[in-house]
């Protein structure tokens, strides 16, 4: 009797019926090909099989062939699934646009008692009058921040260093609450400072209100001190007693610190990680040097170019990786982030790892005398004298007027990276973002060419890498995969 | 094995109930008047005389004395039913089932036995008959079940082949039992029309979550399982409708030979694609039904898939999923996975073997099918824990 059922060869498609779906594809080394489509699904090929999968003559039972129908490479007659998934998968990756600015930075003073060689925006001033925000100011920027659709709201306290106008933060943040009890947004309260001026008094009040501390650690003593002078020369021991009472008093995770690379690091980016480990930190965020004020004018951020800090960011994600394997559980977040992009099907809150970028409608910020910024960046570049980015003042202009303002829209609409020269085309693309601010300073212009551009070269030395490891190396990539926030 | 139903029923009096009557039994002599006459009496004891005033009594033995008109005789295998459980009995065809115990977690209630798929493995093969009948049974017995029910199982055949009957079953159990959790085992592809996923979610159901096997990444090979050409397309279709109104879905991956190979990368699928989904079953196989007849196509050892299961689990795990093991004995199970398994299979079919005698975590283990004699893996060992 024939068997009432059917065989594995009934349910195939015909041969050779395959069409390709959206996908760009680039040269990873000397036989490889990475292609990556819309949604940042990729597979790595050799080059006969890249050819091969373009000419439509790939077996349909291949492995191969497989995994590029399971991650919506290709189609064929068996099945029309790939677009509805694809759209999908799209949308989660599109979704943080429409949830729109969330992290709203307040810069309550100028004032600060560090000279650090890269700021480019710290006042050395006793005049609280013309460096501080007010609490009028504060009002209207609140007004400005609720004005967000954003379900979720992060309110960061920058500086100068924002501990010499604590009363300002006490009263921003009891207004902010208030407010919250009819707006019930997920509310959270940031400070980035130098633990200078940390009292029991405000650590009570930061436990009181859920309040996190972002600190600034650069690495080992010397380098930390040479970096961030301050009157006694004692930043690192400061920092470092600082980190040791926010933690007692709030909780090891509501403390994080973030270090800034300066050519004096370049080569001690093992001895920074391990500052870190020390520390208790569970990661690391390996920052290149911005190209703004202070450290333009200073020549700092010529001192050394893009594959300087490349060099500077492999060693340090193969030490990382090294101290992963040797039982320390530890995080490089920068490459944390670009996982995300690559691995799951969500999209980074990364203001310049998005496409439009984060400018304005991820992150905003108030400076101390009422001016709105797109970006931290931009309000540096401002405090150089070029206000090309100035979306209004608080005291003058409506919310529509600012977030509908040249100075905004000009730069957000040249950084859709899908309609860039050179970028629409490049396979990193999903993974990728824009920088406008990084451009001008760097080309006076928001797109740039970027076969010239920094951002780029760096970016893409960081795609490589990253990728290397994943493709090639089992054990970093398990590692790396458990590094991916889902 | 429990035996749910008994074609043995023996008429003791002088009458029957007409056709099929859905009743609920009780064990409670002194049940006040005005609840008793809905229903069956449990005659556990030789009394002289059986309390008055029930609809009808279910005997184990049969009484010297006489007895009240509407009796029956129970074959002994029927002895688990207890206060609260509820029967349907054809007297005239003498068959009696159980429809609902109130002392198990494990409460399914079939309610229909057609399907649109015809699965390799299928472990209740479906007929194309009418069976109406069954729901108007169901929307009699759910009433009459206890409220504290934890769950039940709505499975088939297709449940969506009932078409709006099952929003109607559906919104008694919201109505009736509104406490009680309700999964409904559903191959998802009638979903595939968004009207119909759209008309669950507005059953708003407070507990309901549809359970959907999804077999490969590739849609050939998933066909091939269910043997059904298009199914893959419509099953994910309907999961994403069905997300789409709200409804919650669990995807269930039935482990055998021809679906193990590919386990990786479906949950790598799963996680990419199909994150929104709000658990994830590995499920072992049950070796009833058509997997009888495809055995030899279909067995693995379950010892042989572990570095698959394992890879699984991790993928799905790490992105957050909710992933549970089903129907595998720990002692098959890779260390790693044992937090991940739960004892799941219902309380009537689930066993142990001669191998089992000794071992000290029974309770936690996963067990056997009832089923399983037939073929099991090599690799039993009872833990000997202190």
């Amino acid at each position: 009797m024939a068997s009432v059922f059917k065989d594995e060869a009934f349910f195939l498609p015909a041969e050779h019926t395959y069409s390709l779906l959206p996908f760009r594809f680039i040269r990873l080394d000397s036989d490889r090909y990475v292609a990556v489509n819309e949604v940042g699904e990729s597979r790595v090929l050799l080059r006969h099989e890249l050819e091969l999968f373009v000419k439509k003559r790939l077996p349909q039972t291949s492995s191969l062939y497989f995994a590029l129908k399971a991650s919506h490479f290709v189609e064929d007659n068996d099945s029309d699934i790939a677009p509805d998934l694809l759209t999908l998968k799209v949308r989660s990756k599109r979704a943080r646009i429409a949830r729109f600015t969330s992290l709203h930075m307040f810069v309550v003073t100028l004032r600060c008692n560090h000279s650090c060689r890269y700021c480019q925006v710290s006042r050395q001033s006793e005049d609280r009058s013309a460096y501080d925000m007010t609490e009028a100011t504060a009002d209207k920027a609140l007004d400005f921040t609720f004005r967000s659709p954003a379900p979720a709201i992060k309110i960061e306290f920058q500086g100068g260093e924002p501990l010499l106008n604590f009363d300002l933060i006490k009263y921003i943040v009891l207004a902010a609450e208030g407010r919250n009890t009819v707006e019930k947004r997920d509310l959270v309260f940031v400070i980035a400072t130098n633990l200078s001026f940390l009292t029991d008094e405000i650590l009570n009040f930061c436990r009181d209100h859920a309040i996190l501390i972002s600190t600034s650690l650069d690495g080992p003593e010397d380098l930390h001190n040479a970096n961030r002078p301050k009157p006694g020369n004692d930043s690192y021991q400061v920092t470092i007693d600082g980190i040791r009472r926010a933690r007692e008093a709030l909780g090891v995770d509501q403390v994080s610190a973030l270090m800034t690379t300066t050519k004096a690091s370049l080569l001690r980016v093992t001895e920074i990680v391990d500052e870190y480990v020390k520390q208790g930190f569970k990661g690391i965020f390996l920052r290149n040097l911005s190209p703004y004020g202070f450290a333009i004018k200073t020549r700092y951020f010529n001192a050394y170019d893009s594959d300087n800090w490349l060099n500077f960011y492999r060693r340090g994600l193969d030490y990382i990786l090294e101290l992963n394997q040797q039982g320390c559980a530890f995080t490089e977040f920068y490459t944390a982030t670009i996982l995300q992009k690559m691995l799951t099907p969500y999209e980074t809150g990364f203001v310049n790892l998005r496409s439009p970028a984060g400018i304005g409608i991820a992150g905003i910020i108030f400076n101390y005398n009422g001016e709105v910024y797109p970006s931290d960046e931009a309000r540096m570049k401002a405090e150089m004298g070029d206000k090309i980015f100035c979306m209004g003042n608080l005291t003058t202009e409506s919310y529509e007027q600012m977030m509908l303002s040249s100075a905004l829209l000009t730069p957000l609409e040249d950084s859709v990276a899908e309609s860039v020269p050179m970028c629409e085309e490049c396979a990193f693309l999903p993974y990728c973002g824009s920088d406008p601010d990084y451009h001008y300073a760097t080309q006076q212009d928001f797109v740039g060419h970027k076969a010239l551009s920094g951002f780029c070269k760096k970016k893409m030395g960081i795609f490589r890498y990253i990728i290397h490891k994943l493709e090639d190396n089992p054990e970093a990539r398990q590692i790396l995969e458990s590094w991916v926030n889902w | 094995m429990l035996k749910l139903s008994s074609s043995r029923l023996v008429s003791l009096g002088c009458l029957g109930e007409n056709g099929v009557v859905v009743r609920r039994v009780s064990e409670n002599p002194a049940y006040a008047q005005v609840c008793r006459r809905q229903e069956y009496f449990l005659v556990r004891d030789h009394l002289s005389e059986v309390p008055e005033g029930f609809a009808g009594y279910l005997f184990f033995e049969k009484p010297s004395h006489s007895v009240p008109a509407v009796s029956y005789l129970l074959e002994p295998s029927l002895s688990y039913l207890s206060n609260g459980d509820i029967v349907k009995i054809n007297a005239s065809q003498g068959s009696l089932r159980t429809l609902y115990r109130r002392n198990s977690r494990h409460n399914s209630v079939l309610v229909t036995e057609r399907c649109n798929n015809y699965c390799l493995m299928c472990s209740q093969p479906p007929r194309d008959i009418n069976d109406c009948h069954l729901v108007d049974e169901l929307l009699q017995a759910i009433p009459l079940m206890s409220r504290e029910t934890v769950s039940v199982v709505i499975t088939g055949g297709e449940p969506t082949l009932l078409g709006d009957r099952l929003l109607e079953l559906l919104n008694a159990f919201r109505c009736y039992l509104p406490d009680t959790a309700v999964h409904v085992l559903s191959n998802g592809r009638n979903f595939r029309n968004f009207d119909y996923a759209e008309a669950i979610g507005r059953v708003q159901h407070p507990d309901l979550m549809i359970g959907i096997p999804l077999y490969s990444d590739i849609s050939s090979k998933h066909d091939y399982v269910v043997q059904a050409d298009g199914a893959f397309d419509d099953t994910i279709r309907g999961i994403i409708n069905l997300k789409t109104a709200g409804v919650k879905v669990e995807i269930r991956v039935v482990l055998h030979n021809l679906t193990y190979a590919r386990l990786s990368e479906l949950a790598r699928f799963i996680r990419r694609n199909l994150t929104f989904c709000d658990h994830v079953a590995l499920m072992g196989l049950e070796i009833t039904g058509f997997t009888r007849s495809n055995l030899e196509k279909l067995w693995i050892d379950p010892k042989d898939y572990q570095p698959q299961l394992r890879d699984a689990v991790a993928i799905l795990d790490g992105a957050k999923m909710d992933v549970s093991i089903y129907n595998h004995q720990l002692c098959v199970l890779d260390h790693s996975l044992h937090r991940f398994s739960r004892n799941s299979i219902s309380d009537w079919k689930n066993e142990f073997i001669g191998e089992c005698n000794g071992c000290t975590r029974k309770r936690e283990c996963g067990g056997f099918f009832s089923s399983a004699k037939v073929r099991y893996s090599a690799h039993i060992t009872p833990f000997h824990d202190e």
